[in-house]
């Protein structure tokens, strides 16, 4: 599926600007250079208004660059994006509420002009992998917050698509559920070989899923700092109290210090926030 | 409210409009009353105001003396005839409200230019419009095709129907989550697998009380153009019949009237139908 020897994401020299040109003008993000690695599991962390989800929904192609250049899987944004490259899951599971379980799996493939029996085939193997088999034919609004989440990460995963973009996807759920959806995704991305970009404002969360860090300052959005996290490929429980682990969420907290926090102009930063 | 309570609730409502009905009858002024001069309390005699059983009992009674046919038929047949014709323009006017919807939700410039005059097309009076239909009805020939005189009832029913079918689905298809859009674009959905896919099934709660006031709006426009166009065999044109006879018999109308109420209510029927079909597996707000 992906070209050989093409990077997952690259992003050189992207620089975004809102409302371009009008008294409103907002500089996003400004000289983003950033390659992900097929197999990596990156983490973008910062203050709000940094414009981290403003760089996912870019690498997403459902926004435009002011001026750089975005490759995805080795083509342009927008073509991998028609292509179907990426899944993407957001804050809000966002499933159809008029579709069961499985018939919100299938809605990528369908969409990709799939027949019938092919994709209830894979959205089967989808809810298998999501541990949700017995659900299929329930409605969303039976599922609790963190069930919907995994319906929703199976639906972005249905495609095989060889890249994840995740946009603070846990961030409505409680503590607990959120660590145990933590270690399924990362069980899930192990299976299935998925190269992830994921969006959090939780420290722990970025250090606990990521083999790398991206440290984020808001006004304008750039990348100041980006940290190794080299936990190995298996983590459970232990990784979270493992003395390596506490190390990391200290480097990665370090690093956000001295960052003006962005609401001291909350005018400014609710613009980014919704462009 | 379970189905079966609002079963109750309804016939509860109606037994009480008739227990005022007799009370007021029983109370109020058999000539009409005047209050500061003013002649505001309707007549209470059994020339306006019929009692609830004679209105009832005349359904059993032929429609006038010699004839075999109850009156009960007779408004069946009529309430049939309208209720095909009202059909029809819900049908043809739920047609073309989802069209103009769909255009102006594709094309913002269409609802800028367009929204007005539907708007200000409501404003026509629709006995002026009711003889204009029929008069261009019957200059249209396209090659064998005859304009009926009943179609010109269904197209004025129609012309209500459209408005509210409109004006709901365009709200309901610009009321999309943006989140849901956003995804739908991340699987690089085309405008028409949203619209199909997103849009609609979105928009049904906004569509739904559209289609309501479609329905009965339909039987309005189809009643009132049997009136004004001359149009026989449906119960608006019973009605008039009807009403020319109430000094001498003034049960007789209201059997008619009911029957275009019963219309409504039915067709109004069959749209909660689609409701409850097409949201059975949502979740359903509270009292919705």
């Amino acid at each position: 599926m992906s070209d050989a020897g093409a990077k997952a994401v690259e992003v050189r020299g992207l620089s975004k600007v809102f409302n371009a040109g009008r008294p409103n003008e907002v500089p996003a993000l400004v000289e983003i250079d950033l390659v992900i690695e097929p197999g990596e599991f990156v983490s973008l962390i910062g203050p709000s208004g940094c414009g981290k989800s403003t760089q996912l929904r870019l690498i997403a192609n459902l926004l435009e660059p002011t001026s750089g250049e975005i490759l995805v899987n080795g083509k342009p944004a927008r073509k991998a994006r028609l292509d179907q490259d990426y899944g993407m899951a957001f804050q809000q599971a966002g499933l159809f509420d008029w579709r069961s379980v499985v018939k919100n799996v299938e809605l990528p493939l369908e969409l990709k002009g799939w027949d019938r029996a092919k994709r209830r085939t894979r959205a089967l193997e989808m809810l298998d992998l999501v541990k949700l088999t017995e659900f299929a034919d329930h409605f969303p609004w039976q599922l609790s917050g963190g069930m919907q989440q995994r319906v929703a990460i199976a639906r972005a995963l249905a495609a095989h698509p060889p890249l994840l973009l995740m946009d603070e996807p846990f961030g409505a759920l409680d503590e607990m559920t959120r660590e145990h959806m933590q270690a399924e995704l990362l069980r899930i991305c192990g299976e299935t070989s998925t190269t992830v970009v994921f969006v959090t404002h939780s420290i722990p969360e970025a250090v606990y899923l990521s083999t790398r860090v991206v440290v984020m300052s808001p006004r304008p959005g750039r990348i100041t700092d980006v940290v190794e996290v080299d936990l190995g490929t298996r983590r459970d429980l232990d990784t979270r109290e493992a003395d390596a682990f506490f190390k990391k969420v200290t480097e990665v907290r370090e690093a956000l210090r001295g960052i003006q926090p962005a609401g001291i102009e909350p005018d400014i930063e609710q613009v980014v926030e919704e462009p | 409210m379970t189905r079966a309570r609002r079963v109750w609730t309804f016939a509860l409502a109606l037994v009480l409009v008739a227990v005022v009905w007799e009370l007021y009858k029983w109370i109020g002024p058999q000539d009409g009353g005047t209050v500061f001069g003013w002649t505001i309390l309707p007549r209470a005699n059994d020339q306006a105001m019929p009692h609830v059983w004679d209105m009832l009992s005349r359904y059993a009674q032929p429609e006038r003396r010699g004839s075999t046919t109850s009156i009960f038929q007779v408004v069946l047949s009529g309430a049939w005839f309208t209720f095909r014709l009202a059909l029809t323009g819900f049908v043809l006017g739920t047609a073309i409200g989802l069209g103009l919807a769909v255009l102006m939700a594709r094309f913002r410039f269409v609802e800028r230019g367009l929204l007005p005059y539907l708007i200000l097309s409501q404003t026509v009076p629709l006995i002026a419009l009711a003889p204009l239909v029929v008069s261009w009805g019957g200059k249209l020939h396209v090659g064998g095709f005859e304009w009926p005189r009943w179609l010109s009832a269904a197209v004025l029913g129609a012309f209500l129907a459209f408005f509210p079918v409109a004006v709901g689905t365009l709200r309901g298809l610009t009321a999309t989550p943006p989140a849901s859009l956003e995804l739908m674009d991340s699987f690089a959905a085309s405008w028409r697998q949203t619209l199909f896919k997103l849009r609609f099934p979105a928009a049904v709660p906004y569509m739904v009380p559209a289609l309501k006031l479609a329905a009965t709006a339909s039987v309005v426009g189809v009643v009132v153009a049997e009136l004004s166009t001359g149009l026989a065999g449906g119960v608006g044109r019973l009605i008039i019949e009807y009403a020319r006879e109430a000094t001498s018999d003034p049960a007789k109308v209201y059997t008619a009237v009911f029957g275009a109420a019963a219309l409504g209510l039915v067709l109004y029927g069959l749209v909660t139908l689609i409701d409850l079909v097409t949201m059975r597996n949502r979740p359903r707000e509270a009292g919705g």
